[in-house]
C-alpha cells in the first residue's frame, strides 16, 4: 500500500497539533508496512521523515511554470485580478487583460513572458479562484464578478472530469513531468515557486499553488490513494484525485465552525466542503466532529470514519528535568488565545479560584487575537497579580511550562480533539478538559467539565490544588491510561479504511 | 436435611449532588433529594412492592414451609419512611408470619467496623434497637456491610451478642471445603458462620438474564434439580443476594418474578429439603470445623476483597478523613446532635464505592454505573461535603468552648 498523503506541517516546524498528528499517524502506518510519501509546502530538510517513504517540500518541485500560460484558465484568471497580480508581480509585470472584456476561456493567453515571469503568472492564475465572489456568501468585488463566476465553473468541470484545467498533467505513466514538446509551451522553463509553509496572510495563494505542485506530483503516478489533511490541502487532494485517478481519503483534524464559531470563513468553509464532497472516505478525530461534519457539511455517515488521535513515542518518552522555581500552585492554559480554546472561561474560574486561595498562580501560555482582551479581563477582575501571559511557546519552553503546571486545564469551546491535554498527562500533570472536546471522548483519566460551566471548573481545579489523593490518583492512571494511547492501534483503523478503498 | 436459606440484602444511600467548593461553608443541603426520591420511588414500584407481596404469597401458599431473611439498611429505613412508607409496612406483615427473620447490620451501612470500633458498635446497636422497633424481634444473626468479614468481626459480633453472622464463601478462604456446612470463626467460642454459596446465588442474582450463560434461559426446576442433586453433601445453602435483584436489575421480563414463584414448591417436593432462616439453621446445625478468615473477604467482585471500597488513593483519603471527622462531630454530638446523623450518612459504603477506578480505567466508561460522570467527581463532591461537615463541626466545638469559658468566668 502507498499512499500519497498531504499535509501543511512536519515536526520540528509545527504551529498546531496537525504536525503532530501527522507524524505520529505516519509512523504507525510506517510500522504496518504502509509507504508514505508526504507532501508539505516547504520542507527544510530537517524534518522526522526518517519513517516516510519520502518527505516532499513544494518549495524544492520545480514545476512546468509555461502550462499556466497556456491552460484554458489562464485567460479568465488573469482577467479577474489585473491590479493584484500586477502587485505582486512586481514592478515591469504585464497585466495582460482587462476584468469586463475578458475573453472566453483559454483564449487570451499572455504571448512570450519575459524571464522570471513564471511566479507571476501562477499567482495570477490562481489568485480569482480565492476570492470571495467565486462564493456564494462571500463579498463580491464587483469588477470582475463575471469573470469570477467562469473561473468557479472551470475548476468545478476541473474537478467533475469535464474539463482539463492544467494542460500537462493528464495521468500519465513514468514521466514524472509534462516534457512532452508537444505540450511545452513556449519559453517555459521550470521553477520552483515561493511557499512559506505558515498560515500568513497569503495562505489562500500558498494553498493554491501547493494544490498545483501536488497536481504535478500526482500526474507521476506511484501511489494507491491520496489522504489529506485539513481544509488547506483539499483542493490539492480533489485535484490529485482527477489528475490520478486515485481514490481520496480526507482527514478532518478541525472544522472552520471549530476555529470560528457561528461566523465561518466563508472561503475556508468552501474549501472544507469541496474536499468533503470529493473524498471517497473522510476520517475525522473525535464522534464530537463527526456530528459537526453531518450536521453543517451534510457529510454522507457513510463516508465517515472516527479514528482518535494517540500520542507519539517521542511523547510518552518524553522526560524533563526543569524544576519548579516558586513554591506556589500553577494553573495552566498552554494553547491559542482564541474563541476556540476558550480562554475567557480560564480567567473567570481563575478569579474564583484564587479569592478562595490567593497564592494560585495561573498563566496563559499562547498568542491569539483574544489575548489583550484576556489581559485586560483579568485585571478588571483584580487578578493581575495571580496571572501570567508568556506568549507563545515552542520547544523546550512549551516542556518546562508543562513541568512547571501542578495542572492543565483546556476549557476548549469547540475542540475537535485536542492533544494537548495527553502530552501533559504523559508529563505526569492532572488535566481538567472540558467536555466539548474530542479528547474527552477516549480520556477516563481526567477530569472533565462543560467549558461554560466556571463554577465547575474553578471547583475542579481547587480539588486539584486542595487534595492531594486525587492529584496522585490522576497522574498516576493518566500516566497508564496515555501509555495504552498507541498510534500504531490509530493507523490500523486508517489502514482498514484504505482497504476499503483499495482492494 | 438440606435447608435452604435465603437472605436477601435492601439497601439504598443517600446520593450527594455534586457538592461544590463554593457550597462549604455556604449550603447544609448536601443529598440530591430528587434523585434518591425518584430511585427509591422506582425501585419501590419495579422490585419492593411486587416482590414483597410475592413472598407474603408465598409464605401463605406454602403455609409457612417457606421462609427467608431481609437485612434492611437504616438508610433504606430512612427512605421508605420518607417515600414508601406502605413497603414498610409490607416488611411488617412478613415479620408478622413469623417466617421471616430481620438480620442486623450496621445502621448506615457502613465499613466503620475496618476505622472506627466504637463507631462500628455503636451503628449495630443502633440498628438492632431499630429493627427490634420496627418489626418485634431484636436481632441474632449479624451481617456486617457488604458481607465484609474476618475473624475480627466475627469476634466483634460475638461480643455484640450475636449467636450468628454470615459471610462470603469464597473459594481462597476455604479451599477444598464447602460452603454447605457451618463452620465456627477462628477465635469465637460460640458464634457460628453461614457461608454464601456464591455459584448458585450468583446464577440468580447475575447470570439469570445472560443470554451469553450456557444455561439460559434458566427455568426454576432446572434451578430446583440443582439443588436436590447437592443432597447428602449439602446441611445448608446460603442463597445471599441484593433484593433488588428481582425487578430492578433482572428486569421482570426476564421471568426472574415467575422463577421465583416456582422454586419454593419445586424444592419442597423433595421431602430431604426445607426452606430455613438464618438463625433456624445457625440453631440446628453443628459447626463442623474452624473457620480461619485471617483478612476481610466481602462479597465484591471477583477478587472478594476490599479493593472496591479502599482500592485506591483517592478511597483511602477519604476513609481516613471521614473518620478523622467523625471523631470531631461526635464531639460536637451535644451542640449539634444533627452533624452526627449527617455524617453517619457519609459512612454509607456507596460513597466509597462510586470512587472505584478499578473497571474505569478499562476505558468501559459507560459500564460504570454512579450518580457521578467519574470516580473522580464523586471523591471532589465527597470531600467538600466533609469539609463542610468538619467545618461545622469545629464551630460548634469551638461555641462549646466558649461557652464553658464563659461559664467558668
Amino acid at each position: 500500500m502507498r499512499v500519497l498523503m498531504l499535509g501543511w506541517e512536519f515536526p520540528p516546524h509545527i504551529s498546531g497539533g496537525l504536525g503532530t498528528a501527522c507524524l505520529g499517524l505516519t509512523q504507525g502506518l510506517a510500522a504496518l508496512g504502509v509507504k508514505v510519501r508526504f507532501v508539505i509546502p516547504r520542507a527544510e530538510g530537517d524534518e522526522d521523515a526518517e519513517h516516510l517513504e519520502e518527505l516532499i517540500g513544494c518549495n524544492r518541485v520545480p514545476v512546468a511554470a509555461g502550462i499556466l500560460a497556456g491552460g484554458p484558465m489562464a485567460g479568465a484568471v488573469a482577467a479577474v485580478t489585473p491590479e493584484r497580480s500586477a502587485t505582486v508581480a512586481g514592478a515591469g509585470a504585464p497585466g495582460p487583460a482587462t476584468e469586463a472584456k475578458a475573453p472566453p476561456a483559454g483564449a487570451a493567453a499572455p504571448a512570450e513572458p519575459p524571464p522570471g515571469f513564471e511566479s507571476v503568472v501562477v499567482d495570477c492564475l490562481l489568485r480569482p479562484y480565492w476570492t470571495e465572489a467565486v462564493y456564494p456568501g462571500g463579498r463580491a468585488p464587483g469588477a470582475g464578478a463575471a469573470a469570477a463566476g467562469r473561473l468557479q465553473e472551470t475548476l468545478l468541470a476541473l474537478l467533475d472530469g469535464r474539463a482539463e484545467l492544467l494542460p500537462g498533467l493528464a495521468p500519465k505513466a513514468g514521466a514524472a513531468a509534462a516534457t512532452g514538446p508537444a505540450r511545452e509551451p513556449v519559453a517555459a522553463g521550470r521553477a520552483t515557486l515561493p511557499f512559506s509553509g505558515r498560515y500568513g496572510p497569503d495562505l489562500f495563494e500558498e494553498v493554491a499553488r501547493y494544490a498545483l505542485v501536488v497536481a504535478e506530483i500526482a500526474a507521476g503516478g506511484g501511489f494507491d490513494l491520496i489522504h489529506s489533511h485539513d481544509w488547506m490541502t483539499t483542493l490539492a487532494g480533489a485535484a490529485a484525485r482527477r489528475v490520478s485517478g486515485r481514490p481520496l481519503v480526507c482527514h478532518v483534524h478541525a472544522t472552520e465552525y471549530d476555529r470560528s464559531g457561528e461566523h465561518p470563513n466563508p472561503r475556508v468553509q468552501a474549501l472544507e466542503q469541496l474536499g468533503l464532497d470529493h473524498a471517497d472516505r473522510i476520517c475525522c478525530v473525535s464522534h464530537y466532529t463527526a456530528g459537526v461534519l453531518r450536521r453543517r457539511y451534510r457529510v454522507d455517515p457513510r463516508k465517515l470514519r472516527v479514528v482518535h488521535n494517540a500520542v507519539t513515542h517521542e511523547e510518552q518518552a518524553r522526560d524533563f528535568h526543569w524544576r519548579k522555581a516558586i513554591p506556589e500552585p500553577i494553573v495552566l492554559f498552554l494553547g491559542r488565545v482564541t474563541f476556540q480554546k476558550g480562554p475567557d472561561y480560564f480567567i473567570d474560574a481563575a478569579a474564583k479560584v484564587a479569592r478562595a486561595m490567593p497564592g494560585v498562580k495561573f498563566v496563559m501560555s499562547g498568542s491569539g487575537d483574544m489575548l489583550p482582551a484576556m489581559i485586560e479581563r483579568a485585571a478588571r477582575l483584580g487578578i493581575a497579580r495571580n496571572i501570567h501571559f508568556t506568549g507563545f511557546l515552542r520547544g523546550k519552553d512549551v516542556e518546562r511550562m508543562y513541568a512547571m503546571a501542578d495542572l492543565y486545564v483546556m476549557p476548549s469551546v469547540s475542540e475537535p480533539f485536542g492533544i494537548s491535554p495527553l502530552e501533559a498527562m504523559a508529563l505526569d500533570v492532572p488535566v481538567i478538559v472540558s467536555k466539548q472536546s474530542g479528547v474527552s471522548e477516549i480520556l477516563s483519566n481526567a477530569l472533565k467539565v462543560d467549558f461554560w460551566d466556571v463554577d465547575g471548573l474553578a471547583d475542579k481545579i481547587l480539588a486539584l490544588l486542595r487534595r492531594p489523593a486525587l492529584r496522585r490518583q490522576l497522574i498516576e492512571e493518566g500516566r497508564d491510561e496515555v501509555r495504552r494511547m498507541r498510534w500504531e492501534a490509530r493507523a490500523a483503523v486508517v489502514r482498514d479504511v484504505y482497504r476499503e478503498l483499495v482492494a | 436435611m438440606t435447608s435452604i436459606v435465603f437472605y436477601f440484602q435492601v439497601h439504598q444511600p443517600f446520593r450527594l449532588r455534586r457538592y461544590s467548593f463554593f457550597d462549604i461553608g455556604v449550603s447544609e443541603q448536601y443529598y440530591d433529594e430528587a434523585e434518591n426520591e425518584r430511585i427509591l420511588r422506582r425501585v419501590a414500584e419495579k422490585c419492593y412492592r411486587p416482590m414483597t407481596r410475592l413472598l407474603a404469597d408465598l409464605i401463605a401458599r406454602h403455609d409457612g414451609a417457606f421462609r427467608c431473611a431481609f437485612s434492611i439498611s437504616g438508610t433504606a429505613l430512612d427512605q421508605f419512611e420518607l417515600w414508601a412508607p406502605d413497603v414498610l409496612e409490607q416488611f411488617q406483615a412478613l415479620a408478622a408470619t413469623g417466617c421471616v427473620e430481620f438480620l442486623a447490620e450496621t445502621s448506615h451501612h457502613s465499613l466503620a467496623f475496618l476505622a472506627d470500633r466504637d463507631e462500628f458498635a455503636a451503628q449495630v446497636r443502633a440498628h438492632a434497637d431499630r429493627i427490634e422497633r420496627l418489626f418485634g424481634r431484636r436481632p441474632t444473626t449479624f451481617r456486617n456491610t457488604e458481607l465484609v468479614c474476618d475473624n475480627e468481626v466475627a469476634r466483634a459480633a460475638e461480643a455484640l451478642g450475636f449467636r450468628g453472622i454470615l459471610a462470603e464463601g469464597a473459594d481462597h478462604l476455604l479451599g477444598w471445603r464447602s460452603p454447605h456446612f457451618v463452620y465456627r470463626p477462628e477465635g469465637c467460642e460460640r458464634l457460628k458462620v453461614l457461608l454464601r454459596s456464591y455459584r448458585l446465588s450468583d446464577d440468580i442474582a447475575f447470570r439469570f438474564s445472560n443470554r451469553q450463560w450456557s444455561e439460559w434461559p434458566l427455568p426454576a426446576d432446572r434451578y430446583a434439580h440443582w439443588l436436590h442433586r447437592l443432597g447428602g453433601e449439602a446441611e445448608v445453602v446460603g442463597l445471599f443476594m441484593d433484593y433488588e435483584t428481582f425487578g430492578e436489575h433482572q428486569w421482570e421480563d426476564t421471568g426472574i418474578f415467575a422463577f421465583m414463584e416456582h422454586l419454593p414448591g419445586l424444592v419442597l417436593a423433595q421431602p430431604d429439603f426445607r426452606f430455613e432462616t438464618p438463625a433456624e439453621a445457625l440453631a440446628r446445625l453443628d459447626p463442623v470445623g474452624r473457620l480461619d478468615i485471617p483478612y476481610p473477604v466481602s462479597w465484591a467482585d471477583t477478587e472478594r476483597d476490599l479493593t472496591a471500597w479502599l482500592g485506591n488513593h483517592m478511597q483511602r483519603a477519604a476513609m481516613d478523613a471521614l473518620y478523622q471527622t467523625g471523631r470531631l462531630v461526635r464531639g460536637a454530638a451535644a451542640r449539634r446532635p444533627d452533624l452526627l446523623e449527617r455524617w453517619r450518612r457519609l459512612t454509607t459504603s456507596d460513597h466509597l464505592y462510586y470512587m472505584c477506578t478499578k473497571w474505569f480505567t478499562d476505558g468501559d466508561v459507560h459500564k460504570y454505573f454512579s450518580p457521578y460522570g467519574s470516580p473522580y467527581d464523586a471523591y471532589i463532591a465527597f470531600m467538600n461535603v466533609l469539609d463542610d461537615l468538619d467545618r461545622r463541626a469545629r464551630e460548634a466545638v469551638g461555641e462549646r468552648t466558649a461557652a464553658v469559658q464563659e461559664a467558668a468566668r
